[in-house]
């Protein structure tokens, strides 16, 4: 539409913080556990865009997000392991023989990830994208969970339930926040072109949409492929940074914690959804001391389970006053 | 420049539209009135190729248009302004008014129509930055038609332009129509406000339960008995 918007001050002040932040937090003498926290905040981020990409902008309620990033997931994995790992892991039959010698480096097994999930995304969303709503969120989740299911029942490609270890893992802040700053830039440019806008303007009001000339049904398709790359791409980084997949990982719950991460960042905002990512992630973590024992005076044991307890009330305590503050129907 | 030959359309078992011909000649104003129900906005929306039309034949100029997808109609030059204004609330009135030419690859054309959109609507010049959803019913109205224009349509179809407004903005509204239709542009009018439609129209059609009750001139059917009775709510002394 016009350049100048997509570099406005907001966007490049966004851009420069967040670039000096990547860069400095390298100085900062961080343990493990920290490291940790902060690489899965520049995953969330990535992830959380992608989501935001489909259900915020296009408005397409797709709940099947986990599916892609497990695709992702096994995709990277497979591709970065080396041979006498998979050798060693593959315990219920063995890896097939022309798998076993596909290797990559890391970045263009990333792709590749990325490139299957889109492909799945693309023939996912024939059918589904057909549907509204709820239907479309129901069955996306179906999909996810066919997905799931191969998984677990392809012993000779994904080790089956066992999943997967000895993925070389990576632990770099230049490469998980790198990716995450490619997919901001990457969805400041979509969302300031014409493209981008005709994928609001289908959310908005699809009946306008189609009447002006816009394929809505098209532009729902690309839509939902372009989040499932980056989902299969945030699913590989997950992979490299704990070094194991296991089919467990991917449960309905992950795609929720992405899905408050755009509700809180704001359906349809690129830099509310980066905060909310790294608010989110760290929350998580940090409030890990509230299943720790404490000493309530009546409760002298610990809690398991308070830190989900106390995070649920904190999060309708937000979602209620945003809605006042803001409206509910505040999105860009 | 517009000919529809018995068109007939379903939705499920109901027949909402059966055998209606219509013609529409360059550069006039055709206006379709009708009661709810009529099947006045199925007409335009099968036109449009928005609902599926179960018989019959759309002819742009010498073109069939009957199966065309509705984003090649629209390339073919006509414009629909939907029923309820629809405008993207949440985007710029000027985003609206670009979406609206979205069809349109040359950028110093879209440029062009948008400064001639703000000359027809002064107030969505000043209002260009605003969110379309914050814009009064009026102003809604005045970006919808402003959007459809953008392509600069061939025949400009406008759903009910009137609905909802206040007596004065229909005034308006109609003087804008006018307007648009003395730069040459040919209109085809919905409309409830029978008598406000019949006046600024050079040929009408008047529907009833899906099929064609009467056609003729603008002032033709202004004057006709039956249609006062009916839609002008004027008795006979």
């Amino acid at each position: 539409m016009r350049r100048s918007q997509v570099f406005s001050r907001k966007n490049i002040l966004g851009l420069l913080i967040f670039t000096a932040i990547l860069v400095l937090i390298n100085f900062l003498p961080l343990d493990n556990y920290y490291r940790k926290i902060i690489n899965l905040s520049y995953i969330y981020i990535t992830l959380a865009l992608s989501l935001n990409l489909i259900n915020g902008y296009t408005g397409l309620f797709s709940l099947g997000h986990y599916g892609f990033m497990a695709i992702g997931a096994y995709t990277t994995a497979i591709l970065t392991m080396p041979p006498e790992a998979k050798d060693a892991y593959y315990n219920i039959e063995p890896i097939y023989e022309w798998l076993k010698n596909f290797n990559m480096p890391l970045i263009p097994a990333l792709i590749v990830s990325g490139i299957l999930a889109a492909i799945l995304g693309f023939l996912i969303a024939l059918p589904v994208l057909r549907l509204n709503d709820d239907y479309l969120a129901i069955a996306s989740m179906g999909f996810a969970e066919i997905i799931l299911v191969l998984i677990r029942t392809q012993f000779r490609i994904t080790n089956g339930a066992l999943g997967l270890k000895g993925i070389p893992r990576v632990d770099s802040y230049y490469l998980y926040g790198g990716v995450a700053l490619v997919m901001i830039i990457f969805m400041l440019l979509l969302t300031n072109s014409t493209k981008g806008k005709s994928l609001v303007a289908i959310r908005e009001d699809e009946i306008a949409a189609r009447s002006v000339g816009i394929n809505a049904y098209l532009y729902k398709v690309i839509s939902f492929t372009i989040g499932s790359f980056w989902a299969g791409v945030g699913g590989g980084l997950m992979a490299v940074m704990v070094g194991t997949v296991n089919q467990m990982q991917f449960t309905f719950q992950l795609t929720f914690n992405i899905l408050l991460i755009v509700v809180l960042g704001g359906m349809g905002k690129i830099w509310g959804t980066v905060v909310a990512a790294v608010i989110v992630t760290s929350a998580l973590e940090l409030m890990r001391f509230l299943d720790e024992p404490m000493n309530f005076g009546i409760f002298q044991d610990g809690l398991p389970g308070l830190r989900m307890v106390v995070f649920s009330l904190l999060l309708m305590i937000v979602v209620i006053g945003r809605t006042k503050l803001k409206g509910r129907k505040s999105r860009a | 420049m517009l000919k529809v030959n018995d068109l007939h359309i379903s939705y499920g078992g109901i027949k909402a539209v059966r055998g209606l011909n219509m013609t529409i000649e360059d550069n006039k104003i055709v206006t379709l009135i009708g009661a709810n129900g009529a099947g006045k906005s199925s007409t335009l929306r099968a036109i449009m190729g928005q609902v599926p039309k179960t018989s019959g034949q759309v002819l742009f100029g010498d073109q069939d248009i009957t199966n065309l997808h509705t984003r090649d109609i629209v390339k073919e030059g006509i414009a629909l302004v939907p029923e309820g204004r629809h405008v993207f609330p949440n985007l710029t009135v000027k985003e609206n008014l670009i979406l609206g030419g979205y069809t349109i690859q040359d950028q110093s054309a879209i440029a062009e129509r948008l400064e001639n959109a703000y000359e027809l609507f002064p107030i969505l010049k000043e209002r260009s930055w605003q969110k379309a959803g914050t814009l009064s019913g009026g102003e809604q109205q005045m970006l919808a038609v402003a959007r459809g224009l953008m392509i600069r349509p061939k025949l400009l179809m406008l759903d009910e332009p009137s609905l909802g407004l206040a007596p004065i903005l229909i005034n308006e509204i109609f003087e804008i129509i006018k307007t648009i239709h003395a730069q040459g542009n040919t209109i085809l009018l919905i409309e409830q406000n029978a008598k406000k439609a019949l006046e600024i129209a050079d040929y009408a059609y008047v529907l009833e339960t899906g099929s064609l009750a009467l056609e003729g001139t603008g002032p033709e059917l202004l004057h006709n008995e039956k249609v006062q009775a009916a839609y002008l709510g004027e008795q006979k002394s």
